[in-house]
């Protein structure tokens, strides 16, 4: 099987996660070798997946977690409703 | 009560931290990131990784979140702190997402957390603790959402199926790695956000519980209601969607001398 760049374009987030067969690997694989716009397309893909998950991307307001805790105290000090 | 910050929105959620990265360790934290990431999507998650977040949590190692529910269940109401804690950052996360508000985020995952603790009687353990709160963190922001109608907000319902469109990525042959201190610039923070914040709805869901909470394809799909198979799809079609916007924009943030590409992952260097 031999396959082209529409077919690799397909597969790169799959491809990205691990989740596509050892058969379709190898010849992504031996496509990517010798193709300089699929190699740079996955490149690019996988390095915007990884700089997303940063937390710096999204960052969660200063004293979030200490309010959320004060206020759950509050709810437990109520006692009434628990669960 | 509400955040200080009041009315901020999008991307200026961004805010710079400390930078831990040492330039020349550029290389290590690819892979490690990387490698982190593909062991916990298989499920090979490290134990010591798991005996830190207890103690992080303050949950007792090796206690999983169920004995602890029971325990909670049966008084011991403190302990409900350190078993969302793991959650509290994704309920944000995903509130922010809906809402597009920080104040409002915030306030709607106080009510999530509460309605959490008056509910954990009826969680079964079916899901995992965490799937099971963001379940009904999505539930309160989209009737939040509905609730104020009359204010500009996203269509409620997908905007597109799973079957039509032209998913094509950016084609380039040119590219540099972008490395993970380049955050410490607060304008690719804000690239990356408003990106994500921009997708249509049904594709900015699985980006967020996939690639930024990291949750399973399952996981994923038992949050938002929906196969495995559309998870997979969708994901695909936000990730090219997230290429084409940002290649452009990122270009910029990559090391002007060194070429990370194509050793990266074994291909030529």
């Amino acid at each position: 099987m031999k396959i082209d760049c529409k077919h690799v374009w397909d597969h790169i987030s799959a491809y990205i996660d691990g989740d596509v067969d050892a058969a379709l690997r190898a010849e992504i694989d031996r496509h990517l070798e010798h193709c300089e716009i699929c190699s740079a397309v996955m490149d690019s893909t996988r390095n915007v997946v990884i700089l997303i998950a940063d937390e710096r991307v999204f960052a969660i307001p200063a004293g979030y977690s200490e309010r959320l805790h004060t206020r759950l105290e509050a709810v437990f000090a109520a006692g009434s409703s628990g669960p | 009560m509400r955040s200080p910050g009041g009315l901020t929105i999008g991307c200026n959620l961004f805010l710079s931290k400390a930078s831990t990265v040492c330039g020349t360790a550029i290389f290590n934290i690819f892979n490690e990131k990387f490698r982190r990431r593909i062991c916990k999507r298989k499920g090979w998650q490290a134990d010591n990784e798991q005996v830190t977040s207890a103690i992080k949590s303050g949950t007792p190692v090796g206690e999983s979140s169920a004995e602890t529910i029971v325990r909670i269940l049966a008084g011991e109401a403190h302990l409900f702190h350190a078993l969302i804690k793991p959650v509290e950052r994704a309920v944000f996360v995903m509130l922010f997402m809906l809402l597009r508000n920080e104040s409002d985020a915030e306030d709607v995952a106080q009510e999530t957390f509460i309605k959490v603790f008056r509910n954990l009687r009826s969680f079964r353990g079916e899901s995992k603790f965490s799937t099971w709160v963001l379940s009904i963190t999505r539930n309160e922001g989209l009737a939040w959402l509905r609730k104020h109608a009359s204010r500009p907000e996203e269509p409620l319902e997908p905007v597109l199926d799973d079957t039509s469109g032209d998913y094509t990525p950016a084609l380039l042959t040119d590219w540099r790695e972008v490395p993970l201190e380049a955050l410490e610039r607060k304008e690719l923070g804000q690239h990356l956000c408003r990106a994500i914040l921009n997708l249509p709805p049904i594709y900015r869901d699985v980006v967020q519980l996939r690639d930024i909470d990291e949750l399973d394809v399952q996981e994923t799909a038992n949050v938002l209601g929906i196969t495995a198979g559309s998870v997979k799809v969708r994901l695909h079609r936000a990730r090219t969607m997230l290429q084409k916007e940002l290649v452009p924009l990122l270009k910029e943030f990559a090391p002007a001398s060194t070429r990370w590409g194509r050793g990266f992952f074994g291909r030529r260097v």
